[in-house]
């Protein structure tokens, strides 16, 4: 089935992306294209196959649930806010969305 | 000095024949001469070049030298290097200044002492096989600058291909190391994943980045493989392995090596001429002893439609933190936070990716996950299968890296399924996580280099470093240089 203009909207709004109608259109054909080539996979019968998720199957490594890195004096804090576009007295600043 | 491998590098910098200062400036005026045709880097900063390498110069004064040290590389621009602009060919980080070193950055600049001579040029977030989705700007082919480098590497190959660096890092995702290295004919290397650190390499799809290495021949790409790759404990997926020389197996004979030649690589999609070079690359490993078998990888086809699920879906949520926040370009106007995140998400990322960001979307949606991400990860599974098959009757796998040569610029960009297809032959290996390579094996009737493309099974480079090297100790193919660097 292939993608609808509202769903590619929808997608898009999941996806925190500001689509207007004519780029919507321009996505929709092609993601309908994309998906045409993905659709190959429909037809392999995968029953009994256990997902891969990751290119080596490796047990996730644990830590200790412990602090590994102080920042007493926020200098790292700092320099890690130095690229936010809106940063104040160590916070990151958004619009209002409590009133 | 420029034309140089980084074995003469080294003894020239180590017999006091040229200073690292020297040799650096010799290239940034390359660089500077160049750059404004081939568009290969994003950010040079000299001052910061010349600094390193005045540092390698004192390493190398105080005997405190590598076999690296004061050598100048090209980094891919995806990854994050204290103090310099880093943008991942993004709008969205046009203007962030990195402020920590990625692992991969430590290694070779700050552990092995090479001197960093910019931030390479790349597609968008590493999504594209031309180098054409870069907000910088598309690089050209050094062989004919009408053409793309391929991508998504595609600032380091025309790098490299045209001596503006004597190396350059990469990363490969689906091809983005072999495939550029292919169309600007160089020697590639990715890694088995989990070799070298993810740790500071700017996220696409984890379970299938990986980072690696473009130069002139096997033997080169071996000494700064050995310098990239190691255990971090900051990378999750990094592997706890011993160090390992990668150089180890240069200059073993190959005698009895058994090659398989994957038939679905040899069936159709391949252009003549490319064709016709891997087969001529064939009766030179004949000649040198090897071994040559039929092997199968049946679920082969399948391998791009697997990947344009799990890609995009990885890339989806790991491009979720570009929110206009904490970093990244953030929309000028907005009426509130909701309107925020979608406005300066939808400046700041370019066409391909937001149409990957939107597939990842829908394939990860409620009612999709099933029929899309679980199938294209069981499909994954079949693949791996395949070459855990093939292994078991050969020791490496050979054929095409891409099936044409560099197309020109222009002419796949409307048409995004045909810019996958660019990508046939090397998707197939980051899905298994497996070692792959690109050599330089002749070139089309337009004078355009062609790229043979080795596999090895996991943990295989040195051995596959040496398949490749053989073929260069009986070729000269890797010595042909473009025009642009005569």
């Amino acid at each position: 089935m292939p993608l609808t203009l509202p769903e590619v909207e929808r997608i898009a709004q999941l996806a925190r992306l500001e689509i207007g109608k004519e780029e919507a259109e321009i996505a929709r054909r092609q993601l309908n294209d994309i998906l045409g080539l993905i659709e190959a996979m429909q037809a392999v019968d995968t029953a009994g196959i256990e997902p891969m998720s990751h290119a080596v199957d490796v047990v996730q490594r644990l830590r200790a649930d412990a602090v590994t890195h102080r920042d007493a004096d926020g200098k790292l804090r700092d320099l890690y806010q130095a690229g936010a576009p809106e940063a104040e007295a160590g916070l990151y600043l958004v619009p209002r969305v409590v009133e | 000095m420029i034309h140089a491998s980084l074995k003469t590098l080294r003894a020239a910098l180590d017999s006091r024949k040229i200073s690292s200062v020297e040799l650096s400036r010799l290239f940034l005026e390359r660089i500077a001469r160049l750059n404004p045709t081939l568009n290969a880097f994003i950010t040079v900063d000299a001052e910061k070049t010349l600094a390193a390498a005045k540092a390698a110069d004192l390493r190398i004064a105080a005997g405190n030298t590598g076999p690296l040290t004061g050598i100048p590389l090209a980094q891919k621009d995806i990854f994050c290097a204290r103090g310099w602009r880093t943008t991942c060919g993004s709008r969205m980080l046009e203007n962030f200044i990195a402020p920590y070193d990625a692992a991969v950055v430590e290694r070779l600049e700050q552990d092995a002492g090479m001197v960093p001579l910019g931030k390479a040029n790349m597609d968008e977030f590493a999504m594209g096989s031309s180098n054409e989705t870069s907000y910088f700007g598309p690089v050209c082919n050094p062989w004919d600058t009408t053409r793309v480098p391929g991508g998504s590497s595609g600032g380091s190959a025309a790098a490299v291909a045209a001596f503006l660096a004597p190396v350059a890092t990469g990363t490969d995702t689906g091809g983005s190391i072999r495939q550029p290295s292919a169309l600007c004919g160089l020697t590639g290397i990715k890694p088995t994943y989990g070799v070298v650190s993810r740790y500071g390499m700017i996220a696409f799809a984890s379970s299938l980045d990986q980072g690696g290495v473009i130069a002139r021949c096997a033997e080169d790409c071996a000494l700064v493989l050995c310098a990239m790759a190691g255990f971090d404990e900051r990378d999750s997926t990094s592997l706890e392995r011993p160090a390992e020389d990668y150089g180890r197996d240069l200059g073993a004979s190959i005698k009895g090596l058994r090659i398989g030649l994957p038939r679905e690589f040899f069936r159709e999609g391949a252009d003549a001429g490319v064709m016709a070079a891997v087969q001529e690359a064939i009766a030179v490993y004949r000649g040198l002893g090897a071994e040559i078998v039929e092997v199968t990888l049946p679920n082969a086809h399948l391998a791009v439609p697997a990947y344009y699920v799990i890609a995009p879906a990885e890339a989806s949520s790991n491009l979720s933190r570009f929110d206009g926040v904490r970093y990244g370009h953030r929309a000028p106007e907005y009426a509130d936070l909701d309107s925020m995140y979608c406005k300066s998400r939808a400046q700041g990322f370019g066409a391909e990716v937001k149409r990957r960001i939107l597939i990842g979307a829908y394939v990860l949606s409620h009612g999709y996950y099933d029929a899309y991400y679980l199938q294209a990860q069981r499909i994954r599974r079949l693949i791996a299968g395949d070459f855990a098959e093939a292994f078991k009757a050969c020791d490496a796998i050979l054929g095409p890296t891409s099936p044409t040569t560099a197309f020109r610029q222009g002419e796949k960009s409307a048409d995004p399924v045909g810019m996958y297809l660019s990508d046939i032959y090397t998707i197939a290996v980051n899905l298994a996580g497996l070692p792959g390579l690109s050599i330089p094996c002749g070139f089309d009737a337009r004078g355009l280099p062609i790229g043979l493309q080795l596999i090895g099974n996991c943990f295989d480079e040195a051995r596959l470093l040496n398949v490749a090297h053989a073929y260069q100790q009986a070729t000269d193919w890797h010595l042909r240089r473009p025009a642009i660097a005569a």
